[in-house]
C-alpha cells in the first residue's frame, strides 16, 4: 500500500476492483465503512461476482474475469476526453511531457520489437528522446505528438465504451456511470483510493492491471495524497516483510537484485546502476544503491567482505534465467532436476497451480523438509486419500522430514502489515510438545552444515564458513539480535557526507536511518529500508503511542513504517508547485518557505524547493511514469490481452494467445484448454470465514463454511440441468473436482462479443488434512502459467466444463 | 508486553466492592461475607496479558492473548483466550470471523509436536529426535550441494549457484525469522527461493 489502512477514512471514493476486501480483509474494510459513514464517501465494486464487498457498495458492475485492462484503459480514455484530469499534477508530477523515441509504436496488439520466437520484445525503442545534455527532451505544452500524453491519448483511443462493453461484458451504462464517479476525483479537493489484491495480480498480465489503475490515479492526481493511493491489500500477515527482505529468487533485501551471469563482477553489476537523473535537479535516490548493497554484503560476510575482494560479491549466486520462481522450480522438479526442497510454513500442494503436476514433481524429490505448526497436504502428499489424493504411496520414494514449529502465540518479533508498518509482537504461550521456533531450526540447520564444511571441506565453502554469525547463543539468535542486524550499525566511525570531520555515528552504534549508510565498509545493514527500526533509542517497532493529532490517520508514534517512518509514499505530491496542499482540509505536508513539514515524514529532502525537485524521488525522472519505458516486459502502456484460457480470441490479434511474452513451458502449453471443450470461465476466491488452507484446522471456521462448493448462475444451472445443492463435476484440461453446486443470483452471464459468458466461482480452503470435511481446491484445475513480469500464476481466469454428478455415497 | 493489573482484574475487584458495600448498607453483615465468598473469581483475572498481532491477513489487527503462566518469567504458559486489542489504531478491538477463532488454531488437534520422518515408499510417519532429523537434513544439504553446486557456467564465468535444492519461505513468520532464513539460504547459493508473494 502507498497509504495505510487508517488513511482510508480520508477518501471520497473507494474503488474495489481486483479484490474483495470485506471478505478477505474485514477489519481493514471497516475504514471504508468509516469513510462512508463520516465523510459520505462512495464505494464502487467491479467484480465478476456480486461479493460481500459489492453488497455494501454504492455502485456495482460485473466484469468478465481477465478483462480489467480494457475497463481501465476505457476509463482513462473517458477522463481524457471529458477533461477529467488534474492538469497541474499531470503536467508537473508525471512524465506526460517527456518525448518518446520516434521508433516506438503499437500495432496488432503488440508494441514495437516483438520477437515471436523468443516470446520477448526488443525494448530499445520504448524510451525517451535524450538531448545532448543527457536529459530527456520534453514539451511542457503536451502538444508534441511524441510526448507521453499524446502517445497515451492515441493508445487508449480504441477503448471506447462500446469496445469496453464488448470485451468486458460490463454494460455500457454501468461503465459510464463509474467513469463519471471516478472523473469527479480529478478535482484537487477530491480523492479516490484503489483497493486491490490477488484479483488483479493472479493473471498472466497482472502487473499491467495494476499499472492501468496507477496511471488512472496519476491522471486524477490521487497518488501521495490522504485518502488516495494504490493500495495492494497483501494476503499473508508478513508477505510484505518477506518481500521487503527479498526472500525471492532474484532479490536482495530492500529491493536490490541478485546479479545475473551477465554481471559476474562488482564493476559490471554497478555499471548499470548509476541511476543518473533524467531531468535537472532530480533526487534519483537509487543513486545510493552502492551504499545499500555494500552495507548488505557487510551484514552477510562481515570482515570477509572487503574493498579488495569487492565486498565478497563473488559469494552471491549469479542467475542464468530471470528467476527461479515457483513455476520454474516445480517444472525442474517434474523433470527430475531438483533433489531437495524445503517448505517453511508453506503448502504448495494446494497453493500452486496444476495440482497433478505438483504431486508428480514432489514424488521425484529425494528429500522434502516441511516446517509448519500444522499438518499440511504437502507434508502428507504421499498418503492416499481416495479421490481427494489418489496416489500410489509405495511407489513414492521421497523421504519427508516433518519439523514442528511454533506459531504466532509462541513467537516474538515483527511483521510488516500491508501499510508497511513493522509491528512488534510478544510471545504469550509455551510451544506444544517439541515444537521449536523457526529461528532455532534455521540456526540448527546452518550450524550443522557449517560444521560439515569445516570438517570435510567441499564445494565452495567460503560463503558458508564466513557467514556472520556473532550471536550470543549461536544455536538460537534472539529476535532482538536479528532486528538490530537488519537495522544496521556503524562498524567504524561514520562521517557526515558534507563535513568529513563530523562523526554522525560512532563505531558499534546502531544507525538512526539509511541516510547514514556508506559504501566504504564503515556500515552494515541487512535491509536498508528497515533502517531506523531499531536505533540507539531502542525498538521503534514496539512503540504503542496511538495518539493521532488532528485525526489524520497517520499514527506516527505507533510502531515504525518503512521507509523512514513515512506513512504515505510520495507525500510531497499532496502539495502543489508552491508547496501548498491541493486540499487544505487534507493537508499532509507543506512548504514553509524553508522546509517541508506536516503530519507525515516528508518523502523528499526536507529542504528541497517545491519548484525544483520532483516528488517521485526514487525515479530518475523525478516524476511518476504514465509510460514505463522498458521496465515491464509486456509494454510501456497496458494493452488488452486475453487470459491463456479464454472464451474469446484477442480482438487486436486473433493469433495471440494470452500474454505474448509470458513464459510457458512446453508441457504446460500442451495442457491449455480451449472454449470448444471447456466453455465456461472459472475464477478462484476466498470466503470471510477462511484463511487459505490454514483455518480448516479450526473447528469453528471449518463449521462456519463446512463444505467445498462451486458457485454458478441460475442460467448456467438451467442450461446444464444442475440442481441447487446438487453434486457436480467440474473439469478442465488438467484435472477434475467434485463439489456441491451453489446456484445464485450473485453470478450472471455476461454478454461479450454478442455471446453469453458463464462464470464458475471456485472458493479455496479445502484439502485432505485438518478438521474440515475433505474437498478440493481451484488449483486442481488452474493453468501452469504466470504473469510476464512476476510469474504470479493465472488463478483468476481459466476454462472449465461442468455437469451434474452422482450424489456421494452416504458413509 | 505484560500489564501489571489487567483491565479484567480491575473490573472484578471493582464489582466485588460494589456488591459488598450495598449489602452492608442494608444491614446484612454476614450475608455480605457469604456473598463475597461465593463470587467466582473472574476467569481471566489471574492471567498474563500479552500483545500480539493476528497472523492471518495483512491488516495485522492487534490482539491481546490471555495465558495461565508467564512466558517472560520463564513459566509454562497456556493460552486461554484471545480478543481484539482496543488500543490498536487499525482494528480498535474488533476481529473478523478468522481472528475471533484464533485460539483454536493454537490448540488445533492437528498441531505438530514431534519431529517425524516418512521413509521412501513407507505409508507412515515415524517419530524421530531433533538431532536425527537435523543431522539427516544437514547431510542431505551437504551431499547434494557438493555434488551439484555450479561454480562456473559453460563459458567459464563464476556463477556459484545451487539449483537442485529450493526453499519456500513462510510469509507468516517474523522479519527476524525471514532474515535468518535469508542468510542461511543465500550463503549456500540456493536460487530456487520464494515466498507466498505470488499465491
Amino acid at each position: 500500500m502507498t497509504n495505510a489502512w487508517t488513511d482510508i477514512k480520508n477518501t471520497d471514493l473507494v474503488v474495489v476492483m481486483g479484490g474483495n476486501a470485506a471478505e478477505a480483509h474485514p477489519c481493514g474494510f471497516k475504514w471504508v465503512t468509516e469513510a462512508k459513514a463520516h465523510r459520505g464517501a462512495k464505494l464502487i465494486v467491479v467484480d465478476p461476482r456480486y461479493t460481500r464487498t459489492a453488497s455494501v457498495a454504492d455502485y456495482y458492475a460485473p466484469i468478465r474475469p481477465g478483462s480489467d485492462i480494457a475497463f481501465l484503459m476505457g476509463a482513462i480514455r473517458w477522463c481524457m476526453e471529458n477533461d477529467k484530469v488534474q492538469w497541474e499534477y499531470v503536467k508537473n508530477f508525471t512524465n506526460a511531457a517527456l518525448l518518446v523515441k520516434d521508433e516506438f509504436g503499437w500495432n496488432d496488439g503488440l508494441f514495437t520489437g516483438y520477437d515471436e520466437e523468443k516470446r520477448d520484445f526488443d525494448k530499445s525503442s520504448w524510451d525517451y528522446q535524450i538531448g545532448d545534455d543527457g536529459y530527456a527532451l520534453t514539451d511542457p505544452t503536451l502538444q508534441n505528438p511524441r510526448c507521453v500524453w499524446q502517445l497515451l491519448k492515441k493508445h487508449v483511443d480504441v477503448y471506447t465504451p462500446e469496445f469496453v462493453e464488448n470485451i468486458t461484458g460490463t454494460p455500457r451504462d454501468k461503465f459510464l456511470t463509474i467513469c463519471e464517479m471516478i472523473g469527479e476525483c480529478s478535482a484537487p479537493d477530491r480523492t479516490m483510493t484503489s483497493m486491490y489484491a490477488l484479483g488483479w495480480t493472479q493473471h498472466s498480465k497482472g502487473g499491467q492491471n495494476i499499472r492501468g489503475m496507477a496511471m488512472l490515479q496519476l491522471i486524477l492526481g490521487n497518488i501521495g495524497v490522504r485518502g488516495g493511493g494504490m493500495n495492494a491489500l497483501r494476503g499473508h500477515s508478513n508477505i510484505q516483510g518477506l518481500t521487503d527482505l527479498g526472500l525471492m529468487s532474484n532479490l536482495i533485501p530492500g529491493y536490490l537484485n541478485i546479479p545475473t551471469e551477465k554481471e559476474p563482477d562488482w564493476q559490471t553489476y554497478m555499471s548499470t546502476r548509476d541511476f543518473k537523473p533524467l531531468q535537472p535537479n532530480q533526487t534519483s535516490y537509487w543513486q545510493n544503491y552502492s551504499k545499500f548493497m555494500v552495507s548488505f554484503l557487510k551484514a552477510m560476510w562481515g570482515d570477509a567482505a572487503t574493498a579488495e575482494n569487492d565486498w565478497a560479491f563473488e559469494y552471491l549466486p549469479k542467475l542464468d534465467v530471470p528467476s527461479y520462481d515457483i513455476l520454474r522450480m516445480f517444472e525442474l522438479m517434474d523433470q527430475g532436476r531438483v533433489n531437495l526442497y524445503f517448505c517453511q510454513g508453506f503448502n504448495p500442494m494446494l497453493s500452486f497451480p496444476h495440482r497433478g503436476k505438483i504431486t508428480t514433481a514432489l514424488s521425484k524429490l529425494k528429500t522434502l523438509v516441511t516446517m509448519d505448526p500444522l499438518e499440511t497436504e504437502t507434508s502428507n502428499f504421499w498418503q492416499n486419500h481416495g479421490i481427494h489424493n489418489d496416489v500410489d504411496t509405495a511407489s513414492i520414494q521421497t523421504q519427508v522430514f516433518q519439523l514442528p514449529t511454533t506459531c504466532f502465540a509462541e513467537d516474538e518479533g515483527a511483521l510488516v502489515n500491508s501499510g508497511r508498518w513493522l509491528q512488534w509482537h510478544w510471545a504469550g504461550a509455551t510451544p506444544p510438545g517439541q515444537a521449536k521456533h523457526d529461528t532455532w531450526i534455521m540456526a540448527q540447520i546452518f550450524q550443522r552444515v557449517r560444521k560439515l564444511y569445516q570438517e570435510e571441506g567441499g564445494a565452495f565453502p567460503d560463503p558458508i564458513v564466513n557467514l556472520t554469525w556473532n550471536y550470543e547463543d549461536p544455536n538460537e539468535p534472539t529476535p532482538e539480535e536479528l532486528a538490530r542486524e537488519m537495522n544496521g550499525k556503524a562498524l567504524s566511525a561514520v562521517y557526515d557526507t558534507a563535513d568529513d570531520t563530523k562523526v554522525v555515528a560512532e563505531a558499534g552504534k546502531q544507525l538512526s536511518g539509511f541516510g547514514q549508510l556508506r559504501d566504504d565498509g564503515s556500515t552494515m545493514a541487512g535491509c536498508w529500508i528497515f533502517s531506523g527500526s531499531w536505533t540507539e533509542e531502542g525498538n521503534m517497532m514496539a512503540r504503542r503511542d496511538n495518539s493521532d493529532p488532528d485525526d489524520t490517520g497517520m499514527f506516527l508514534n505507533w510502531s515504525f513504517a518503512w521507509p523512514a517512518n513515512r506513512r504515505i509514499l510520495y507525500n510531497r505530491a499532496s502539495a502543489d508547485m508552491q508547496g501548498k496542499p491541493w486540499d487544505p482540509s487534507r493537508k499532509l505536508i507543506e512548504w514553509t518557505g524553508e522546509k517541508w513539514e506536516g503530519y507525515d515524514v516528508p518523502d523528499i529532502s526536507p529542504t528541497a524547493k517545491p519548484s525544483e525537485v520532483g516528488p517521485f524521488i526514487m525515479n530518475q525522472e523525478g516524476v511518476s511514469r504514465l509510460f514505463t519505458r522498458g521496465m515491464m516486459r509486456d509494454g510501456p502502456f497496458p494493452t488488452h490481452m486475453e487470459p491463456f484460457e479464454s472464451p474469446m480470441a484477442n480482438v487486436f490479434n486473433p493469433k495471440m494467445r494470452g500474454n505474448p511474452v509470458a513464459r510457458i513451458f512446453e508441457s504446460d502449453a500442451a495442457r491449455l484448454g480451449t472454449s470448444d471443450e471447456f466453455p465456461f470461465v472459472a475464477t478462484s476466491y476466498r470466503l470471510t470465514e477462511h484463511f487459505h488452507y490454514w483455518t480448516k484446522h479450526n473447528v469453528v471456521n471449518a463449521a462456519l463454511q463446512p463444505e467445498f462448493f462451486v458457485e454458478i448462475s441460475e442460467e448456467l444451472a438451467a442450461e446444464r440441468g444442475i440442481k441447487k445443492g446438487g453434486r457436480v463435476r467440474v473439469w478442465g484440461k488438467r484435472g477434475e473436482v467434485w463439489a456441491k453446486a451453489v446456484v445464485t443470483k450473485r453470478l450472471r452471464p455476461l454478454i461479450c462479443d454478442g455471446k453469453p459468458v458463464h462464470v464458475v466461482g471456485i472458493p479455496l480452503h479445502w484439502g485432505f488434512m485438518g478438521a474440515a470435511k475433505k474437498g478440493f481446491g481451484p488449483n486442481s484445475l488452474t493453468p501452469f502459467v504466470g504473469d510476464a513480469n512476476t510469474d504470479t500464476p493465472e488463478f483468476k481466469a481459466f476454462l472449465v466444463n461442468i455437469e451434474p454428478a452422482a450424489e456421494e455415497p452416504v458413509a | 508486553m505484560n500489564i501489571d493489573l489487567s483491565r479484567r482484574g480491575f473490573l472484578r475487584l471493582a464489582g466485588a466492592g460494589v456488591a459488598a458495600t450495598s449489602l452492608g448498607a442494608l444491614g446484612f453483615g454476614e450475608a455480605e461475607a457469604a456473598e463475597a465468598a461465593h463470587v467466582r473469581a473472574f476467569k481471566l483475572a489471574t492471567t498474563t496479558e500479552t500483545r500480539n498481532t493476528c497472523p492471518y491477513c495483512s491488516v495485522a489487527c492487534g490482539i491481546i492473548m490471555y495465558s495461565k503462566g508467564d512466558v517472560k518469567a520463564g513459566e509454562k504458559a497456556e493460552l486461554l483466550h484471545i480478543e481484539g486489542d482496543v488500543d490498536h489504531p487499525t482494528n480498535r478491538g474488533t476481529l473478523c470471523p478468522k481472528g475471533a477463532a484464533l485460539k483454536d488454531f493454537v490448540h488445533a488437534p492437528t498441531r505438530l509436536t514431534q519431529p517425524r520422518v516418512r521413509r521412501p515408499g513407507s505409508d507412515r510417519f515415524e517419530e524421530i529426535s531433533w538431532d536425527e532429523a537435523l543431522d539427516g537434513i544437514a547431510r542431505a544439504i551437504k551431499d547434494d550441494r557438493d555434488e551439484n553446486f555450479i561454480a562456473k557456467n559453460d563459458a567459464g564465468v563464476t556463477v556459484n549457484r545451487w539449483t537442485t535444492a529450493g526453499f519456500l519461505a513462510a510469509s507468516a513468520t517474523t522479519n527476524e525469522t525471514a532474515w535468518l532464513t535469508y542468510k542461511t539460504v543465500r550463503s549456500m547459493g540456493i536460487v530456487g527461493f520464494d515466498n507466498q508473494a505470488r499465491v
